[in-house]
């Protein structure tokens, strides 16, 4: 009689996370994800296989033990757990959300090869949604014993953005006292003005923030790096300076008619709707500029936060215009489908020509050139190529240019011994984040160009590291 | 940080008021030409506003407002003893000012105020200075006394002829310009229809002009592009690139379109604040 081999235990599928509904969604500035419940967290942890020598780990710029904490998860200490991502990671409950982590973490995951990988991005954000609201100097140390401030070492942040944060963070879960200077009357920088609360609530980030001002770091609000402060003053009151001062410059597209009123930065367009809450005008006094058929130039996060973000405040129809295809779109897959299922709609393999205003310089259209795929370039992708005589008229009353943006001018014009790299942004050595002045550190996008905010946060903490052991040596 | 007003002395009844703040930070870097970004309340929205005036050893800093839509209606509701709740800056480039002969300054409505600081930069560093001021009426005049206190020459215009030279101040600038060939530099902040008429009038004679630029803004600080302006064909942002620019180069046109954009809606805003604010 023949023996059959036991098949091998199926992979259980990935535990899918709930959301609202694209219908209702697409109407209110409420998150779209709605996270795991307890139930759902643990059996996706149970997916893990807690492999020996951990890919995922590698794949996360600040190394969180995700194997570690997964376990815990899975056995249901998510208290455990979240000491466990605390210990190198300073925002969980943001990274959960915002981080690509299918380029890293869950992207090196062994079960990707099988199946899907583990959702290590949901479990995150789920374990850090369980805990806050507890303990402020855990929230931060990841200890129940927070090291009190010594006064006697001081560090300064400039900008309150990610990579500030973490090196804040950093740095008070040494005892440092840690001084962030803002030139917004907001913290949290691209986590407030940029990125729209259906996808990063405001009281997640503040419950961060709050935790840092819980654990000794002090938040100066209108203080604008480079104008109201400068790095040599603050050198001369601390005995580190950090630079988190982003890339915020917007980029514009150099086409006829892009100064019409109706032509708009994504920074511009989410800053007045995010920073100005201008879903709520008149009840907030800043005004979002009414679009019923809006345009968004760009492909990534930013462009796809800008369509939705139209899509809320009342569009009738909004296209996202790009010039490659679907597949090079940089916007993480999430994003993308979640901005189609919610409606918008995708001009590929378009360019823009110009923009056409009518007499009073209004916003009406905007030609377009049909393009297709050509060879590939340097970068590896097919570069778009116009099909000659192939122009049409897209009518438009509301365009949102999201192409990326380039280094600020005002703290590098008021810094000149700071040395910068051939693009403009600050030259750092790579082992410790230090600038060509001495105990002054950088990272995040002012260092690297516009990214992510999860290699913003690995900037800070690398930069967070190496003050720490400069001044408890 | 809130910022406490120490004095306030109104100008135009209900419209324009001097405001002087406690703000030491920003006192020590200000420079004339720099301007600071205000909110008033937590719902508020931020607005730009130049530096008529810095006194860096008090640690204080003047503005002069004209009430135009909610955000200046809630900053003339305060009083000496409340305080705006928050002031960022200074901002902008500062005027470039180098000693080099005969600066006229021109100034209309509001805009005197701030074109006085630059007056004053420029007479610090050892320029003559011409002053030409002008508005619709004698009672609408800013800051005569001030200038006349450090200024080499005043010149006068209202529009309907109630004080000073009957007709406008390029007309007075215009004489000016004939008469007198040292003149290096004119510097004009007003309305825009102003700025512009100054930079036709100085642009036969080859006259460098300046002019202090008052887009809409949101940050202030480089970050939205909000305040781009057409400058020789290029696109500008006021906030880091000016606010001071070229006048002969400027696209004023544009920039009075942009500044339209959003009428409606400030109609909205402060047809909702005047109905509360009075109690219906």
């Amino acid at each position: 009689m023949e023996t059959k081999t036991p098949k091998k235990k199926p992979l259980a599928p990935r535990v899918d996370m709930p959301c609202q509904p694209a219908e209702v969604r697409r109407a209110n500035f409420e998150e779209v994800a709605l996270g795991y419940t307890r139930e759902m967290a643990i059996e996706e942890a149970k997916r893990c296989l807690q492999c020996k020598k951990p890919l995922c780990v590698s794949g996360c710029p600040v190394e969180v033990p995700i194997r570690d904490f997964i376990r815990e998860v899975s056995l249901g200490n998510m208290d455990a757990a979240y000491r466990i991502i605390k210990s190198t990671n300073s925002l969980p409950a943001v990274c959960g959300r915002v981080c690509p982590q299918e380029h890293q973490c869950e992207g090196k995951c062994i079960l990707t090869a099988k199946g899907q990988p583990v959702a290590i991005g949901r479990l995150e954000r789920f374990v850090a949604d369980t805990y806050i609201a507890t303990s402020a100097c855990e929230q931060v140390t990841g200890t129940n014993s927070c090291a009190l401030p010594r006064g006697d070492l001081k560090v300064a942040c400039i900008g309150s953005g990610p990579s500030s944060l973490t090196c804040a963070g950093v740095c008070a879960a040494a005892g440092i006292k840690v001084d962030v200077y803002e030139a917004l009357h907001e913290p949290g920088g691209v986590l407030i003005y940029g990125i729209p609360a259906f996808r990063l609530p405001k009281n997640v980030v503040a419950t961060e923030i709050n935790g840092l001002r819980l654990a000794g770091v002090d938040f100066h609000l209108n203080y604008v790096g480079g104008r109201t402060v400068e790095v040599e003053e603050l050198l001369e009151t601390h005995h580190a300076v950090f630079i988190g001062v982003g890339a915020g410059l917007p980029t514009f597209l150099g086409v006829p008619g892009e100064n019409l009123v109706g032509v708009f930065s994504a920074n511009e367009y989410l800053t007045r709707v995010n920073l100005g809450r201008a879903y709520d005008f008149p009840g907030q006094d800043t005004p979002a500029f009414p679009g019923k058929n809006v345009t968004v130039f760009g492909a990534g996060n930013v462009a796809m936060d800008a369509a939705r973000t139209a899509l809320r405040m009342g569009a009738e129809s909004v296209h996202i215009v790009y010039r490659r295809t679907r597949a090079e779109m940089p916007a993480r897959l999430e994003e993308l489908e979640h901005a189609e299922e919610e409606g918008v709609q995708f001009a590929m393999l378009s360019a823009p020509v110009r923009f056409n205003g009518d007499a009073e310089m209004r916003l009406k259209s905007v030609t377009l050139q049909k393009m297709e795929l050509g060879e590939a370039d340097a970068s590896g992708r097919r570069r778009p190529v116009a099909i000659e005589g192939e122009v049409f008229d897209l009518p438009t009353d509301l365009a949102v240019v999201a192409l990326g943006t380039r280094s600020n001018p005002i703290l590098l014009d008021a810094t000149p011994k700071l040395k910068q790299n051939k693009w403009g942004y600050i030259e750092v050595n790579e082992e410790t984040g230090e600038t060509s002045i001495p105990n002054v550190f950088a990272g995040g996008d002012i260092v690297t160009g516009a990214a992510t905010v999860i290699l913003a946060m690995g900037a800070g903490r690398k930069a967070g590291q190496e003050i720490v052991k400069r001044l408890l040596k | 940080m809130p910022t406490p007003i120490l004095h306030k002395e109104s100008l135009i009844p209900g419209k324009t008021s001097k405001l002087v703040l406690d703000a030491p930070e920003i006192a020590r870097k200000a420079k004339p030409g720099h301007f600071v970004m205000l909110r008033m309340t937590p719902n508020g929205e931020r607005i730009p506003l130049t530096i008529a005036d810095t006194d860096a050893e008090n640690g204080t800093i003047t503005i002069v407002y004209l009430v135009m839509g909610k955000s200046t209606a809630l900053l003339e509701a305060l009083n000496v003893g409340d305080a705006i709740l928050d002031v960022c800056g200074p901002l902008g480039h500062p005027t470039h000012i180098e000693k080099k002969g005969t600066v006229i300054c021109v100034g209309g409505g509001t805009g005197i105020a701030a074109m006085h600081h630059i007056a004053k930069g420029h007479a610090r560093a050892g320029n003559k200075v011409v002053g030409v001021i002008g508005a619709r009426s004698k009672d609408l005049l800013l800051f005569e006394k001030e200038l006349k206190s450090f200024v080499d020459e005043l010149l006068i215009s209202t529009d309907d002829g109630s004080y000073g030279h009957k007709g406008l101040v390029t007309d007075l600038l215009r004489d000016r310009l004939k008469k007198d060939k040292t003149v290096f530099e004119v510097v004009a902040v007003g309305p825009v229809p102003m700025m512009a008429a100054v930079a036709e009038t100085t642009r036969p004679f080859g006259v460098r002009t300046t002019v202090s630029l008052n887009p809409i803004m949101v940050d202030g600080i480089g970050m939205c592009g909000a305040c781009r302006v057409s400058v020789g064909g290029k696109t500008k942002f006021a906030c880091v690139d000016g606010p001071e620019f070229d006048g002969h180069e400027v696209d004023f046109p544009e920039l009075r379109r942009r500044l339209a954009a959003y009428r409606e809606q400030e109609k909205v805003s402060i047809d909702d604040y005047q109905r509360t604010a009075h109690g219906n």
